[in-house]
């Protein structure tokens, strides 16, 4: 499907709708968002892209395979989760710095579990579409 | 709220289970989907609608104030969505690549015979 | 007892599967984290279980969340024994898969998502949470749905549809009977809910609840009526993967049953009643199902319906004695039935065909293997002094005094079908002479000498298993004596998780 307006609209949705995501996945800890969200919007960015411009070209976009988002992710998400064991403290008990961070505000080990969630969500959603999409030729 | 909250799962429900009960799997997927659905109703409904507050404690309190929404059905809903987006996932891209072998919607197609097992 | 490292063997196999998914496509590398991380999870699960023997239950709270309010993990004798048999037995899969499964199932990511479901299933048990171990069985049923279709044969694809469609079905009834516990309750931590569903007073609702949980352990643990999905699916995945379904996912269901009948609805006459004549029925269908099936594999599939029958029963008198040949069944269970479908994988590389009637002559061309494979046999059968034998007899003692005379004569007659089905096998697929006239594609001779004991190997080990819990019964009593004890009563596993 070649459609000028989708394509137009598209070149500017992409960044937009990529900033959104991460925008999502930094308030997630206090408010409505987070990585599971901000992943789908993420991946709903690239699938647009894929709809106008195929599969091929969000292939080259990314520059890797998504499936090999999702090791790095879990690894994430679980290298946060065990990290408290270090400190004597169940798992997944959340650790905090204690500095505020310009912009972002607080940062703790939840975050990192968020971004892992993020990246795994953006592999599998992406990875499902494109097996469906490319058995299709 | 509540009593429209039961009637639309309590539609869900018999609709699912119609869809269940047909032979296509298209429709079978379909079925599992509405019951997925009115499952996180019915929870959404049994953990008790108030008009309150986000259960978040303000930054300068310490406890909460005032009535609030139970926060437990709602994290249970979340996390049964995002299960379900998976298995829904999962399912939709089985059930392509079966039409594409049997190339047949009907369950009852689906019975290799004994003898061809290897 | 509070310890954070009970969940080590949850841990260890998300690690391995997140290391393969590195290392994807690289067949070599996932082969061997594969069976080194299985015998290091297997070697956590040996120090879990001799801590929680000597020193009683452990418990964790996830993110440091007091108890009833965020998600506990609790390691009791039953917890800790469950971990265990998974941990052998996947790790007796782990060292089959290495040679067992074709080289194109690994390129599409079999090893992970064999380590998935085996974190699945150890989430599952050490789980103190109801609504956490509903996450658990999805982790395990999505992993399960991939293994199931890995390859994707036609006959797979329709197996994995009806698998499918009733496995997601069992979850939704589970989902269900959560959110009217959690609406007349308001907790979902097992050991909070035993008190607080004494003090509802509306009972009938109580009761409907129960329903819904008997409807979808019934499901995933494949009793009648609910069982049709799995003779019509466990025989199309290859047999690895058929091993680790056989021997644990069902099992799974048995455990669930276990304990949410011991702490959350404890049997009242009605639900005794139920389940008794669903055990009954059970027995009897798996029975006779395996009597009219002629490929080995179909065969196994009905035997393991005939078996969990055994178990339901048990739960159903739920008396002391009862409980004991219960989860001895179940540890004998594990071993057996995963050995099972090894076995079958391992007829499939020595004849090619799973088939009775093609099958014929291996008593001539392999004695020792034979021989092996008759010492399993014998303890499926229940053989004295093998491990079969014992947990009958405390569930044959239990249902005389309990008068349930009906339950006794499924025992027999599911006993005797047994025995009937694998004196069958054992005399076509091994004593009788190759049928005349069938290409024997053997494609087990031409394999390396080091290939070949990776396939037999592992059927050793479970060997040696069934046999130790079999001359070593004693023990085992022992150990299955403590959890009927503290599965009649909770007060020290409710006073573990809540710490008052």
């Amino acid at each position: 499907m070649r459609s000028i307006i989708l394509q137009t609209a598209t070149r500017y949705l992409l960044p937009i709708l990529l900033l959104f995501s991460i925008f999502l996945l930094l308030r997630g800890h206090y408010y409505p968002g987070g990585g599971f969200v901000g992943g789908l919007v993420a991946s709903i960015a690239f699938v647009l892209h894929s709809f106008t411009n195929g599969t091929d070209a969000t292939m080259k976009l990314l520059g890797r395979k998504p499936l090999s988002l999702i090791p790095i992710g879990l690894g994430i998400s679980a290298f946060s989760v065990i990290l408290p064991l270090f400190f004597g403290l169940p798992p997944m008990t959340g650790l905090w710095v204690q500095e505020k961070f310009p912009l972002i505000g607080l940062i703790g080990s939840s975050l990192f579990f968020d971004i892992g969630v993020y990246l795994v969500v953006i592999g599998v959603v992406l990875t499902i579409l494109f097996t469906i999409s490319l058995t299709d030729d | 709220m509540e009593l429209l909250l039961i009637i639309v799962l309590g539609l869900l429900y018999a609709g699912g289970v119609y869809f269940i009960l047909r032979r296509s799997m298209v429709k079978l997927l379909l079925g599992i989907m509405l019951l997925g659905s009115a499952t996180n109703i019915l929870i959404f409904v049994l953990g008790s609608i108030v008009k309150g507050s986000p259960p978040v404690i303000d930054a300068d309190h310490d406890t909460f104030s005032g009535i609030y929404a139970d926060p437990v059905p709602q994290a249970l809903i979340l996390t049964a969505i995002v299960i379900s987006f998976a298995l829904t996932a999962f399912a939709i891209v089985l059930l392509k690549r079966v039409y594409a072998l049997v190339q047949t919607d009907d369950l009852d197609n689906l019975n290799t015979p004994e003898e061809e097992d290897i | 007892m509070t310890g954070n490292h009970i969940l080590a063997s949850v841990f260890i196999h998300l690690f391995i599967a997140i290391f393969q998914l590195i290392a994807w496509r690289k067949t070599v590398t996932q082969r061997i984290l594969s069976v080194g991380g299985a015998l290091v999870g297997l070697i956590i699960a040996i120090v879990l279980f001799q801590q929680v023997y000597l020193h009683g239950t452990y418990t964790l709270n996830a993110a440091n969340w007091a108890a009833p309010f965020g998600i506990v993990f609790a390691a009791d004798l039953l917890s800790a024994t469950m971990v265990l048999l998974t941990s052998i037995a996947g790790f007796a899969v782990s060292i089959f898969s290495s040679t067992g499964i074709s080289r194109q199932r690994m390129l599409y990511g079999y090893f992970p998502i064999f380590h998935f479901l085996l974190m699945g299933l150890n989430g599952a048990f050490l789980t103190g949470d109801i609504f956490n171990l509903y996450v658990w069985f999805e982790v395990i049923i999505i992993s399960s749905f991939v293994l199931m279709t890995l390859g994707g044969r036609k006959q797979q694809l329709e197996g994995a549809v009806k698998y499918m469609a009733m496995n997601i079905l069992a979850s939704m009834f589970f989902l269900t009977g959560i959110g009217i516990l959690y609406g007349i309750t308001g907790s979902l931590n097992m050991a909070d809910l035993s008190t607080k569903i004494q003090e509802v007073e509306n009972r009938s609702l109580v009761g409907i609840t129960s329903v819904f949980f008997i409807l979808g352990f019934g499901i995933k643990s494949a009793v009648f009526p609910l069982y049709f999905w799995l003779p019509s699916s466990y025989h199309t995945p290859p047999s690895a993967v058929a091993a680790t379904f056989g021997g644990l996912l069902t099992k799974v269901g048995i455990y669930a049953m276990l304990r949410v009948n011991s702490l959350i609805f404890i049997p009242d006459d009605f639900t005794r009643k139920l389940l008794m004549t669903i055990a009954v029925l059970t027995i009897l269908t798996g029975a006779f199902g395996a009597l009219i099936k002629t490929s080995v594999r179909r065969l196994f599939s009905y035997l393991i319906v005939c078996h969990i029958g055994f178990m339901v029963g048990g739960i159903a008198m739920f008396t002391k004695v009862a409980l004991i040949g219960t989860v001895f069944y179940l540890i004998h269970d594990i071993m057996v039935k995963t050995n099972m479908f090894l076995i079958a994988g391992l007829i499939r590389q020595l004849r090619g065909t799973m088939s009775m009637e093609k099958l014929g002559g291996l008593y001539r061309e392999y004695p020792k293997i034979s021989l092996l494979i008759a010492i399993v046999l014998f303890s499926l059968v229940g053989i004295p002094p093998l491990s079969g034998f014992w947990p009958k007899i405390y569930l044959f003692r239990e249902s005389f005094s309990q008068h349930q005379y009906v339950y006794i004569a499924a025992l027999i007659t599911g006993s005797l079908a047994t025995l009937y089905v694998i004196a069958k096998m054992w005399a076509e697929a091994f004593w009788k002479e190759t049928p005349q006239g069938i290409a024997v594609e053997d494609q087990f001779a031409p394999l390396p000498v080091y290939r070949k004991i990776l396939l037999v190997l592992p059927i050793g080990i479970l060997g040696v298993v069934s046999v130790y819990i079999g001359i070593n019964a004693e023990t085992i009593i022992q150990v299955a004596d403590r959890i009927a004890n503290e599965l009649i009563d909770t007060s020290s596993y409710i006073k573990a998780v809540l710490k008052n």
